[in-house]
């Protein structure tokens, strides 16, 4: 099997889309000949020609909404922004137009586009190229927003959202692009939307989280076990909208401490959502407080590397607060 | 030669096209009548737009072009095949309403069928939209083009520019019908805009643009017609401006009289394109006393009968509320 990093996976789930099904297209900036200016789609204009894979003019509004009306028309698209920040300017084409077409159709007019965004800090970035902003999406049904933590979960969520009917948020994780990389056979997985995934089956705490996080929390909990002898359960939630409560419950259920871990800003978070699920269904199976562990509440991520550093959620902390709850 | 003949259409189009004018404006006035009835909560107007509204509709291949009409357009969505119960559906909000099952307000029209776009109420979003129909036509070698309009106040919205900038660029078969009425909401074009025409936007994007007198169908059609067939032959998007007049306050939740004079008012309904139109026909023998009369009826005899359907009609059900959210 063939070891793919984060960025291959996503470009192979693309490219192998392409093939599949002619109505499949990429738009977005300098995503043609650049190649994007991560290389997300290299090679995929050469491939496919500047047809379907459309270098735009630098407005997200347009991207998101040009998208929108050729996905009503019945294509496919997967709009680019480049960076995840700078998806802002689409928010009222993602929120009042993409979510709501099928509802406010009453099912006559669909709108299966996928948008992707490379979101995440710890790249020196700064304020506004390091931002986790799905939480600005998190509350709208009819989106569905997911974030990949690994090559094989980037290639088959992209692939199941590029065959999802509705939009499809796809948040990848700018550092995981070339620090992770496993080995993918070359099958056509596609990752069901909505379901989260126990990557590993522990009975003193549970650790709940999504994306480059889940890297971090499975290199701390492979320590833990090591070192200590703790046993972590540890659950991707995959899918961040709508989420999967049932496998939160479980999870939570089956150890009764809990960790969420985020790296966006702490409060109104995804982990917010989900400590209120496990609040409301998981109580009486708790036998310590529900424990956050997030960014913290500044705008954004600082350039200078000991802010950027202070900033990020990082293994040693997460292994920290595996232990405190192991030990509470 | 006449006008009509000039332009290639016949005496029963032209008529047609009265009749359907002539109905966007007796639908719109019911409305208002159901409105201060009390039967419906919200009417927004099309009166003093049915003339460009339909015109430019006529000048489209109706069979397979795609529209984004906003939310004035009754005389473009009935030029493009809804019917007066599907319009009176929508009004009461009922369950059978085609556009949406009286999820949305009046006026928020769409229909997969006609290849009408869903609308929302955010102004402008259905430009990019309708440019996104003109890419996916280009890439498909589909020769449907897509036909956007909006107001003039709207025309100020990023996704105006980013839309039209967008559909330029790619030489994309797209019409932008800007209807001028005015005013947006109690606003005046001076204030909303410093170019003399709202068509001047065109030579920024690259792109053909024309204002053309709203009360005049001829000119609308031509226009609109010569912007078709422009899009079709590959050579990119128009800009046309349809100037007119709201003849109505904004929505039946506005009273114009505080910004506005009556004076102002009483005398652009004498400017009023749909009289103008009347009495080019007269003069042509088209439309004579009897037709007019007979057209009259059944437009009130349709009417009629769409409202006390629509007004019978269930609204949804509530278990129906979540329905649609996704497949
Ligand atoms: C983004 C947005 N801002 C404000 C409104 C409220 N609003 C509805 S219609 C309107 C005026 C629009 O004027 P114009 O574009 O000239 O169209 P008209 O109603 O005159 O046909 C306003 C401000 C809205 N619907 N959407
Ligand atoms: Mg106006």
């Amino acid at each position: 099997m063939p070891v793919v990093s984060y960025i291959e996976a996503i470009k192979t789930a693309m490219e192998e889309e392409m093939e599949r099904d002619e109505r499949v297209f990429i738009l977005g900036e300098d995503v043609g000949k650049r190649g994007g200016v991560f290389r997300a789609t290299e090679g995929l204009y050469e491939r496919f020609g500047a047809k379907r894979v459309i270098d735009t003019p630098l407005a997200e509004s347009a991207i998101a909404g040009v998208g929108i009306g050729a996905a009503m028309y019945g294509m496919i698209p997967i709009a680019e922004m480049q960076f995840a920040d700078f998806i802002l300017p689409a928010v009222n084409q993602i929120i009042s137009e993409a979510a709501k077409i099928r509802y406010r159709s009453n099912n006559d007019w669909t709108c299966p586009i996928t948008i992707r965004a490379p979101y995440g800090g710890g790249v020196h970035g700064a304020l506004y190229h390091s931002q986790s902003i799905e939480a600005i999406f998190a509350n709208q049904p009819g989106l569905k927003i997911v974030m990949p933590s690994s090559p094989r979960d980037a290639k088959g969520l992209l692939k199941a959202a590029i065959r999802d009917p509705d939009p499809v948020l796809y948040f990848e994780h700018k550092k995981a692009y070339r620090l992770l990389k496993e080995e993918i056979d070359n099958n056509e997985e596609v990752i069901e939307i909505g379901k989260a995934n126990l990557l590993q089956e522990g009975a003193d705490i549970t650790v709940i989280t999504y994306g480059l996080c889940v890297h971090y929390a499975k290199e701390a909990a492979k320590e833990l076990a090591a070192e200590q002898g703790i046993e972590v359960n540890l659950l991707d939630l995959r899918t961040i909208y709508p989420l999967d409560q049932e496998a939160i419950i479980n999870a939570v259920n089956k150890t009764g401490k809990v960790l969420l871990i985020t790296e966006d800003n702490k409060e109104g978070s995804i982990i917010s959502e989900v400590s209120a699920i496990i609040g409301e269904h998981c109580l009486f199976e708790l036998d310590a407080p529900i424990k956050r562990l997030a960014g913290p509440n500044v705008p954004a991520m600082p350039y200078a590397p000991t802010l950027e550093k202070a900033f990020m959620v990082n293994q040693d902390q997460i292994k920290q607060a595996m232990l405190d709850l192991a030990l509470f | 030669m006449s006008k009509h003949t000039e332009l290639g259409l016949s005496e029963e189009e032209v008529l047609e096209m009265y009749r359907i004018m002539l109905t966007a404006r007796r639908v719109d006035e019911r409305m208002w009548l159901l409105n201060r009835a009390g039967k419906i909560p919200f009417v927004v107007s099309c009166q003093g737009q049915e003339v460009q509204q339909v015109a430019a509709s006529f000048a489209l291949n109706r069979e397979k072009d795609y529209s984004a009409p906003y939310y004035r357009d009754v005389g473009v969505v009935l030029a493009l095949g809804m019917s007066i119960k599907e319009l009176m559906l929508q009004a009461f909000a009922k369950a059978e309403d085609p556009n949406s099952g009286g999820r949305q307000m009046p006026g928020h029209f769409g229909s997969r069928k006609l290849r009408m776009l869903t609308g929302s109420s955010p102004v402008t979003t259905q430009v990019p939209h309708a440019v996104g129909i003109g890419l996916a036509c280009q890439m498909n070698n589909d020769d449907a083009i897509a036909f956007v309009t909006l107001g003039e106040g709207s025309s100020n919205q990023g996704d105006f520019h980013e839309g039209a900038n967008f559909a330029a660029v790619h030489k994309l078969p797209v019409i932008i019908m800007v209807e001028n009425n005015q005013y947006a909401i109690s606003v005046a074009l001076n204030e909303q805009v410093a170019c003399e025409k709202i068509s001047d936007r065109a030579i920024g994007y690259g792109m053909h643009g024309e204002t053309v007198d709203g009360n005049d169908p001829f000119a609308v059609y031509k226009a609109v017609k010569q912007a078709a067939d422009r899009a079709r032959e590959g050579t990119g998007p128009s800009l046309i401006e349809a100037v007119s007049y709201r003849l109505t306050p904004h929505s039946s939740d506005d009273d114009d009289r505080t910004y506005r004079s009556e004076q102002e008012v009483k005398q652009a309904k004498e400017n009023d394109g749909l009289i103008s139109f009347r009495e080019y026909l007269i003069a042509h023998n088209i439309l004579t006393e009897e037709n007019e009369r007979e057209m009259e009826q059944t437009i009130k005899s349709l009417i009629d009968e769409a409202t006390d359907y629509a007004d019978a009609a269930p609204y949804a059900s509530p278990d129906t509320l979540l329905d649609g959210v996704y497949q």
